[in-house]
């Protein structure tokens, strides 16, 4: 998968739809406790929050970087969130059917720098 | 330690009422009705009970127990007289829908305690109903909603929120139907320039504290009066902090239109654990009528009930936490306005007294401060890997309850410390050198106090675990029948 | 005046100098213009004044030997034990357990408590308590709100002021309130189907304001098939006999835990309890303690999930609520603890039995009767010609607090394990001479 990234720090692979966030994101939360998902069917404009993640002090967004539609959940998420920190690039949240292009993203390499220039975002 | 479950054993028993009844008549309950099975609630002597909860007592620390400096809790002494008073047969055993002739004693405190708060804030009405402070924050937003509304100002539809506010403040916002605008903060204090961006046709009012969650006096607060009323505002008192300035200056005075107190902050009386604590909430004479029902009014010396004419409604169940009131209301009939201007004056003397010890150690946000003060432990941390969790867990090995930390969100690595008045030069002396000895200690053993604490039952839980896995009742041998 | 601030003038001396201040007012620098605006001034007392006063006061207010009225506040028997262990000042002036390791005693207090309130209702979890059953019914209906159903059924049978607090909660947030008819003193099931569209919840009350015990399963049934959520609020000393709300299908249980050693007290402080199963658990409110484990492989408890509350959520928390009602919720804690499995069902049976009796004895004296032909707990109202205030007075002249005048013909009785056969005898007496 040729992921891009969001300043958000969540991932998106446009062939499948994915989207999940980055090991960064995942490290700087640390211990995922519980992942709060939406409903198969939503309909979202880019930009919108459409997940929060808690950790054990701290409850985190999850933005869309495209409008569209939710067409797939990770239920597997509902009762075991570590497996987000476990591998992130690989634990998807939602599949969008998208109905626009994701703009604003960046490549690994653009990302990782971004995030060691901007520690606070 | 064993749970009372774990103690419990069939046959036990501690509970001797006059049953007779149920050997001189026949009145059942259909067993149609029943449940399938009896709640599984221990079976546990009497002395087995006693010897529990105290071997528990010992499991825990309260203001009698030592040094509590938890910033924005105010957690000064609770005085035993006010304990002695509510428990008074004839507060204890009166039932709420007796007549009003019956308790004009105490509707006289009642209307005895709204009057005194009404004096203390500069505001002209008070409501006791509230039962803590989230609660009246909820009702003073709940009476901004409708005054805002009677005048046909239906857009108003947002409240501006400091980023230093305590989390009460937006999620109040969210539940009376507005939307929380939040603006940053400058060195701590509300940013006049952000403010006059934000406010607007749109703007139902702010809510502050002052001083502010940092221990600042907001000294531009008139300005911030002016630049909310002007855009049609309304200026909301969050009265945490109530105890840097009680008796000495009045919110009333700074601009304020309506205000909600912590009885179990301020007024000294006790926090139980977690509650119940009251929230009442006072207002000026234009929010008066939007007053949740009931208040107490008084004619010809007799007080009875009163609703407000557009009250928005009820918040409560009966009249407010009064045995919460009854205390309060011994407290400030002890004290008076002389006794409460020194308690804050000595609060605000103890807070500088430890901020000008400790401020050559720490970052921190200002040299002087109100009744509380915030320490910084980001460079330490960065220096020696010792955050403020380490250092907090490491004072509960020095015989005190830690401060507040992680709060407020503005500053990094955040200890709030509140010594409050009822402590003397010596308690903070000791929690001073104590301070100052882990301050070393982070530098010269840092492992340590990432062990901390090690003088308690338990090291540190496992939260995430707590979290991911939530076990929150007692797990018997099988589920209830019928689960 | 009193004073608990223990400084000495030379230890003021030394903290001035310490601050680089000169006098105590300079703590105030800067904000002169704001100081000792006040004309009014509130008189210091001594201590012992207060208690005078406050002695005096409570001799103003008139305490009943004989109760016979409920109403939302009920006068059960307190057992000794709870007054004195709840009063140990390591529980009573301590602060909310978030620091665990020195906490363990009010955590774990507070998790034998839940797991008590689960077991009443026959649930799975518990919160550690909200500001009363009125606040926790209707952060329970707020709940269970669904998009699109901006409707809220209530039975027409909730005490009036949990119905009008529920009213007030749900005004600011666009929710509308609809009442189910009453029939015969329950909630009408025909009355309920026919409004059900567009509902997310509806509030029932086991046993109701009247006394009288609901068709709760068979409402429950009905919400179940519909896809409609349910909040049942129960009585905690019936619930030890009567169907729990998860028997009838509710999402969330709730009630009011005065009667679980909790003084009457005019009212407050009292104590909100709220119950679900496992998987609904995120829809209660407030804090609630977990078991975990420490560092060293030892059971330990601790507040958990608290990501969903206001400090951590803020204006995304679906409750404000910080401040609890902890010290109410350990003194229930060791009221059930010392009532125990079967204490609280001899409780709640001396209380049917003597409700009962009282009833019958009653419908015996001419002109009175039972306005509902329905079968109740230990509330029940009673209709007659004779004005309920006149009924009143004259009770209250003979010591005995009556049942809750309702209207000029109903009065609402409620009998405990606290009236006594002599009390109940003297009742009957006074109120055949009343209906002469």
């Amino acid at each position: 998968m040729a992921l891009l990234y969001a300043k958000t720090h969540e991932w998106y692979d446009k062939a499948s739809g994915k989207i999940g966030i980055s090991e960064y994101a995942a490290n700087a939360l640390v211990d995922i406790v519980f992942v709060d998902l939406p409903e198969v069917g939503t309909m979202l404009a880019a930009g919108d929050s459409f997940a929060t993640l808690e950790s054990v002090k701290a409850v985190s967004d999850i933005y869309s970087p495209v409008s569209g539609e939710i067409v797939e959940v990770n239920e597997a998420l509902r009762d075991a969130p570590e497996l987000i920190n476990e591998d992130p690039e690989q634990t998807w949240f939602v599949a969008i059917k998208a109905e626009t292009e994701a703009t604003g993203l960046m490549d690994k390499a653009a990302y990782e720098a971004y995030c060691a220039s901007n520690p606070e975002a | 330690m064993k749970t009372l479950f774990d103690i419990s054993k069939a046959g036990a028993k501690a509970l001797f009422i006059d049953s007779s009844i149920l050997s001189a008549t026949s009145y059942r309950l259909d067993p149609k009705l029943l449940r399938s099975q009896p709640a599984r609630l221990p079976q546990v002597a009497e002395n087995e009970l006693a010897r529990h909860y105290t071997a528990l007592s010992k499991r825990a620390f309260g203001v009698d127990d030592g040094f509590y400096p938890l910033g924005s809790c105010t957690m000064k002494y609770n005085p035993k007289v006010s304990e002695k008073i509510a428990s008074l047969e004839g507060f204890a055993g009166i039932h709420p829908a007796q007549s009003e002739s019956d308790t004009q004693g105490i509707l006289q405190i009642m209307y005895q305690l709204q009057d005194m708060l009404s004096a203390l804030c500069g505001m002209d009405k008070f409501t006791l109903m509230p039962s803590a402070g989230a609660h009246g924050e909820y009702t003073s937003l709940q009476m901004i909603r409708a005054y805002h509304l009677e005048r046909g100002d239906t857009k108003r539809a947002k409240i501006i929120v400091p980023d230093s506010a305590h989390g009460t403040n937006p999620a109040s916002t969210a539940m009376a139907g507005f939307t929380a605008v939040n603006i940053p903060s400058k060195d701590g204090m509300v940013d006049l320039q952000a403010l006059q961006q934000v406010v607007g046709e749109d703007t139902a009012g702010l809510m502050l504290t002052n001083p502010n969650t940092l221990g600042l006096f907001e000294k531009d607060i008139l300005q911030i009066s002016s630049i909310v009323h002007g855009a049609g505002g309304l200026l909301y008192y969050d009265g945490a902090n109530l105890n840097a300035i009680v008796g000495n200056i009045r919110p009333g005075d700074m601009g304020f239109d309506i205000v909600h107190l912590n009885l179990h902050k301020t007024f000294s009386t006790p926090h139980g654990g977690g509650g119940p604590g009251s929230g009442p909430v006072g207002c000026k004479q234009l929010l008066a009528p939007y007053l949740p029902v009931s208040n107490v009014a008084c004619k010809d010396g007799q007080y009875y009930f009163a609703d407000p004419e557009k009250s928005i409604g009820r918040v409560k169940m009966y009249y407010g936490n009064i045995g919460v009131c009854l205390k309060a209301w011994a407290y400030i009939a002890m004290l008076g306005t002389e006794g409460l201007k020194d308690a804050s004056l000595m609060a605000v003397l103890n807070a500088n007294y430890m901020l000008a010890k400790l401020k050559d150690k720490f970052k921190v946000v200002s040299d002087k401060c109100m009744h509380e003060f915030v320490l910084s432990l980001q460079e330490l941390k960065e220096k020696t890997g010792v955050s403020a969790l380490d250092f907090a867990k490491a004072m509960i090995d020095e015989g005190m309850h830690p401060p507040t930390m992680y709060f407020p969100q503005i500053v990094k690595e955040a200890l709030m410390i509140e010594p409050t008045e009822t402590e003397s030069k010596e308690t903070l002396d000791k929690a001073i050198a104590s301070i100052l000895k882990l301050y070393e200690q982070a530098f010269a053993q840092p492992e340590s106090m990432h062990l901390a604490p090690r003088t308690t039952p338990i090291g540190r839980p496992d939260e995430v675990l707590a979290a991911r896995n939530p076990i929150l009742a007692y797990e018997f041998d099988s589920p209830l029948e019928g689960q | 005046m009193v004073k608990f601030t223990p400084h000495l003038p030379q230890d003021i001396a030394q903290m001035l100098q310490a601050i680089g201040i000169e006098k105590l007012t300079d703590l105030y620098d800067g904000l002169e213009q704001f100081l000792n605006r006040s004309n009014i001034t509130i008189a210091g007392k001594s201590m012992q004044t207060v208690e005078q006063e406050a002695r005096n006061a409570s001799l103003a207010n008139k305490v009943y030997p004989s109760i016979f009225r409920g109403a939302g506040s009920y006068n059960h028997y307190i057992p000794p034990l709870v007054d004195n262990l709840s009063a140990r000042s390591e529980f009573l002036t301590a602060y909310t357990p978030y620091q665990a390791e020195m906490s363990q005693g009010i955590l774990q207090a507070i998790f034998e408590y839940q797991t008590m309130i689960t077991e009443l209702c026959g649930m799975q979890v518990a919160n550690a308590s909200h500001y009363d059953g009125a606040a926790a019914f209707a952060e329970a209906l707020l709940a269970l709100r669904k998009r699109g159903k901006d409707k809220i059924l209530l039975s027409s049978a909730l005490h009036p002021m949990a119905a009008k607090v529920i009213e007030t909660y749900l005004n600011p947030l666009n929710v509308k309130v609809e009442y189910i008819d009453c029939s015969n003193g329950k909630t009408d099931i025909e009355d309920l189907a026919a409004k059900l569209e567009g509902a997310s919840a509806v509030g029932i009350a086991q046993p109701n304001y009247f006394g009288c015990i609901e068709d709760a399963d068979s409402i429950g049934k009905l919400l179940a098939e519909k896809g409609v959520g349910y909040v049942m609020s129960i009585y905690p000393i019936s619930a030890s006999l009567l169907k729990t709300p998860y028997e009838c299908n509710a999402q969330i249980a709730v009630g009011e835990g005065q009667p679980l050693g909790i003084p009457m007290s005019f009212g407050g402080p009292y104590l909100g309890f709220m119950a679900t199963t496992k998987q609904n658990v995120r829809l209660l409110p407030g804090r609630i303690v977990g078991k975990t484990k420490d560092n060293k492989g030892q059971d330990a408890y601790v507040l958990t999930m608290q990501a969903r509350e206001q400090h951590i959520r803020r204006e995304k928390a679906s409750s404000s609520i910080c401040s609890n009602q902890a010290h109410c919720a350990l003194r229930a804690a060791i009221y059930m603890a010392t009532a125990g499995k079967q204490g609280i069902q001899e409780v709640a049976k001396v209380c049917y039995a003597g409700a009962h009796f009282l009833a019958d004895k009653i419908c015996k004296i001419p002109t009175f009767q039972l306005k509902y032909n329905t079968e109740f707990f230990n509330e029940f109202v009673i209709t007659s010609s004779i004005d309920t205030k006149k009924i009143e007075k004259a009770l209250a002249e003979k010591g005995i607090l009556s049942g809750l005048p309702l209207n000029s013909q109903d009065m609402l009785y409620c009998v405990t394990e606290q009236n006594s056969a002599k009390q109940i005898q003297e009742l009957i007496a006074y109120l055949k001479e009343v209906a002469k």
